[in-house]
């Protein structure tokens, strides 16, 4: 770990913006948290008095639950605003919310919206720190930052790495957050799904863009299945759930066409059955279970550094300094 | 007894009279009555040294929200707005609620306008009632109570029959029928432009082809029943494409461009600024140069704001749930110099001529030139006054303009309607 | 800038601070040396070599981050951000008698933090703490068990440890 680097971002909102120097610094600093799991107290008194409010505008259990125990382990108090609404624009606006909750001492917003922008709209609005828990189609960065941090687990590094992710890219914001640190952490990225799943111009994003599963299949280390949300897609987007399994699904006998140490990721909740056979999702390819738990690891640093960054910020405002602990 | 005001030794451009030289105005009550030098007379004096002297302003695409959101702008003060920025004559946009879809709204439009007594209001009516796209409106009534034009304008008619229908039915009133073309169907619930920045911001896109394929169907609609016909703020490089062909088949069309499509790209969406949020969408580097080209051959036949005033706390929502629009009428002309003028694409008088002369034949009336006899409407213009703009001191009641802050160059000092100063720049 | 400590002398004090340790090494195994991030970690692995030396028989060893029970964190220096790293202690600590090692001792703060984390991996028996220099200015009741060195600098200075491990060079040096 580079020790003269300084993590600047009161903000997570996407890994767009970020560095692979400070990418790989959540990463390393996530390193830092994984051991707290096997503790007798896994709990450390780091963010002890600070309120951590998840802001979750649509259902999620597992990126909720997973901030919240995050949260907890740093001893922040967490406050559990949900409010699901399929019309974000009725009744009381985004901002307001935020700012009513901001005037009840809150200093950080970890927000889920299903628009895009909705953390970025947020963190111009108020000034605790906002934590990005997927927006829309936008990025999902927690996500593929314990993606990334898996695969690194595993493979010890990225670089050179070929990873497929597979699905609806189109809206994803869990492939677009993934793109940008698999990327730029050194990885070849292939994007996989029927091209009316697939966003204008994302080659431009640098990665490569096939509608053949079969194809690519023998070339992957990673393979990243994404969630298909047929009922929200209707029957637009492919004819049917059968055919989209028939071509894209991740099957037994795909995966024995595929390198044998390849690893099966999800970022859940799993579709057995459609995008992944049951068979290959708990199989011994299979890292779904790990990416859950390194999820706990990488919130953790997350929240853990956009409050240093919080601190620093306020401390070159005020210009006070402390005694330097030895 | 009559007012006089003299206006002395400005450069007056009159692209109609194919005039520019620097010469002095007289006017006489609402009336142009002498242009050439005159000496010393008992008249209110402006000085123009240095200036422009243009014929009024006109503005084919704005929105007052009056009736029915009177809290973003009403047409009293979109008329202040309107004079101060040098505008002497607006078409107000019939996409209020209740939509301007019969005589008497068309009346009441006016009336306000009148009342204001700042510049002058001219109205279109709808193509369909209620804007539905779908039962053609009282366009014969309208026309009678005075709408020089009609359309359904925020959304495009959909339907080709009803376009159809629609063209050859207002032909019979020798009226212009425009379109705000977009296909539903293909614009979905697109906020911006779809391309590469709708990808990496995960936002629904409208493709060109939507506003590309309305525009291509109404030429072929048009060339079936010949109806003067024009095009609204067209965005893409295919659009140009298309207007230029039917252009050259010698068709009645006509078509406008916004600043905005002039100026502003869709990488300006990337931080989610609702300022920049508009329809259609601000496009590419490419379709500002494919529409650069088209003004200078002369496709393009007038400049339109389509001011579209909204509220701070409406634009302050999320991306996807904000208004779409932009409020420039204050700043527009030195926009349009920024565009089209310090980049060489054309001179002056062009400039001038899309925002006078050709505009007013577009909805044929008898503006947008200053010969001895005309309406005095006249706009006064600093072509090298530098100054910033300021969305925080807009006559508007609206905010939401993404060029607050820039540098421009130009500036409206007076605007004179029908005779009278309506407005008087703060020296 | 002072030179405190050379080479030579860190060596010497680290066998005077063995030597006062030796005595009261528990016979029953139950013996762990713990090092405080980072120097403290590298001084913690020297002694724990030299106690395997000197009595034949395996030490378990650990090293420690402190950075997230530091009291400051909410109030970082400009330049001296914490780096969160992992705690690397792959026994059991309750019941052990622990031997914590940092470099310097001066506030006390991160002898607190680090008795802090230990609790929170477990319940040792007993936490003794040695440290190379003693520099006097606690703001905490605590005391180290075992000093290499003893020095009255003004609360203003800062001592410097600079080990070969870590830095490339061997000295301690005072400005």
């Amino acid at each position: 770990m580079d020790t003269t680097f300084q993590w600047r971002h009161k903000h997570l909102i996407g890994l767009a913006e970020l560095s692979r120097q400070e990418l790989e610094f959540i990463l390393d600093t996530a390193k830092g948290f994984e051991e707290f799991s096997a503790r007798s107290v896994k709990k450390a008194p780091t963010l002890r008095g600070k309120v951590v409010v998840n802001m979750f505008f649509e259902d999620s259990t597992r990126t909720r639950n997973s901030f919240t125990l995050a949260a907890n382990r740093l001893s922040a108090d967490v406050i559990e605003f949900t409010k699901t609404s399929s019309s974000v624009n009725k009744g009381e606006t985004l901002i307001d919310t935020a700012r009513n909750l901001e005037a009840m001492g809150v200093d950080i917003v970890v927000i889920r919206h299903s628009a895009g922008g909705a953390p970025k709209l947020l963190s111009r609005s108020i000034n605790a720190c906002v934590v990005n828990a997927g927006d829309g189609y936008h990025e999902h960065p927690t996500q593929a930052l314990l993606d990334a941090y898996t695969i690194r687990q595993v493979r010890g590094s990225l670089d050179g790495l070929t990873v497929g992710i597979v699905g609806d890219i189109a809206h994803s914001r869990v492939a677009r957050s993934n793109i940008y640190v698999l990327t730029k952490l050194g990885a070849k990225v292939i994007v996989v799904g029927p091209p009316t799943l697939m966003p204008g111009k994302i080659e431009q994003l640098g990665v490569r863009v096939s509608h053949n599963l079969d194809e690519v299949i023998e070339e992957l280390d990673v393979i990243n299945m994404l969630r298909i949300q047929f009922e929200r897609l209707g029957g637009n987007m492919f004819p049917s759930v059968r055919e989209y399994s028939h071509f894209f699904g991740l099957t037994v006998e795909r995966v024995k066409r595929a390198r044998p140490n390849i690893l099966v990721m999800h970022p859940g909740p799993i579709n057995r059955g459609v995008e992944i056979e049951s068979e290959v999702a708990d199989g011994p390819n299979s890292v779904i279970l790990q990416q859950v738990s390194n999820g706990v690891a990488v919130r953790m640093a997350v929240l853990f550094l956009v409050n240093q960054a919080a601190a620093l910020q306020g401390e070159n405002k005020t210009g006070k300094s402390e005694n330097q602990t030895n | 007894m009559t007012t006089r005001i003299l206006i002395k030794n400005g450069r007056l451009i009159d692209p109609a009279n194919n005039v520019d030289r620097v010469t002095d105005v007289l006017i006489e009550g609402d009336r142009v009555s002498h242009i050439g030098p005159v000496s010393a007379c008992d008249a209110y004096l402006i000085k123009a040294a240095g200036k422009i002297i243009s014929p009024g302003l006109i503005d084919l695409h704005v929105h007052f929200r009056e009736p029915g959101d009177e809290e973003e702008e009403t047409i009293a003060s979109g008329s202040a707005a309107a004079v101060a920025g040098g505008f002497t004559s607006v078409v107000c946009m019939p996409n209020t609620s209740p939509s301007i879809d019969e005589a008497t709204a068309v009346e009441f439009v006016h009336r306000m306008g009148r009342q204001a007594r700042k510049t002058f209001i001219y109205v279109m009516g709808a193509i369909t009632r209620e804007r539905k796209g779908q039962e053609l409106a009282e366009i014969g009534l309208m026309s009678q109570a005075g709408a020089i034009g009609f359309t359904d304008d925020g959304s495009g008619v959909q339907d080709a029959s009803i376009m159809l229908k629609a063209m050859k039915y207002v032909s019979m009133f020798d009226r212009v029928i425009c379109q705000h073309c977009q296909y539903n169907s293909l614009a979905g619930k697109g906020v911006m432009n779809a391309g590469y920045q709708s990808t990496v911001l995960g936002l629904p896109g409208i493709d060109p082809l939507a506003e590309e394929m309305m525009l291509w169907r109404d030429v072929q609609l048009v060339r079936k029943c010949n109806c003067k016909y024009h095009a609204q703020h067209l965005s893409t490089i295919g659009s140009v494409k298309i207007m230029r062909e039917a252009k050259q088949m010698g068709l009645p069309v006509s078509c406008e461009v916004s600043p905005h499509h002039l100026l502003l790209t869709e990488d300006m969406c990337s931080d989610y600024d609702t300022n920049y949020k508009v329809n259609p969408p601000l496009r590419t580097k490419a379709d500002i140069e494919a529409l650069k080209q088209a003004v200078k051959e002369g496709v393009i036949d007038a400049l339109a704001t389509d001011h579209a005033p909204h509220l701070m706390s409406e634009k302050e929502l999320e991306f996807l749930a904000a208004p779409f629009g932009i409020a420039s009428l204050e700043c527009a002309l030195p926009l349009y110099i920024k565009a089209l003028i310090e980049p060489g694409v054309i001179d002056w008088s062009n400039m001038l001529a899309m925002m006078t002369c050709r505009p007013a034949a577009v909805i044929g009336v008898d503006k947008g030139r200053l010969g001895v006899g005309d309406r005095a409407d006249v706009t006064i213009i600093d072509p090298e006054a530098e100054w910033t703009i300021d969305a925080n001191k807009f006559i508007s009641k609206s905010r939401n303009c993404p060029y607050h802050g820039w540098k421009v160059k130009g500036k409206v000092l007076n605007t004179i309607v029908a005779g009278e100063i309506r407005y008087t720049a703060a020296s | 800038m002072k030179k405190l400590l050379t080479k030579e002398q860190i060596a010497q004090t680290l066998d005077e601070l063995l030597s006062k340790i030796l005595p009261d090494i528990p016979q029953d195994g139950n013996f762990a040396v713990i090092g405080i991030r980072s120097r403290g970690e590298v001084l913690a692995k020297r002694l724990c070599k030299a106690i395997e030396a000197k009595t034949g028989r395996d030490v378990l060893g650990g090293t420690l981050d402190i950075t997230l029970y530091r009291d400051d964190l909410n109030a970082p220096k400009g330049n001296n951000q914490p780096k969160v790293r992992a705690t690397e202690i792959e026994f059991d600590v309750s019941d052990k008698f622990i031997l914590l090692v940092d470099d310097v001792l001066h506030t006390g703060r991160s002898v607190r933090a680090a008795m802090d984390a230990l609790t929170d991996l477990g319940r040792p028996k007993t936490i003794r703490l040695a440290v190379l220099v003693d520099r006097g200015h606690q703001e905490l009741p605590i005391r180290a068990d075992y000093v290499g060195i003893r020095t009255e600098a003004p609360a203003e200075q800062s001592i410097k440890v600079y080990l070969m491990e870590s830095d490339g060079k061997e000295e301690v040096v005072i400005d």
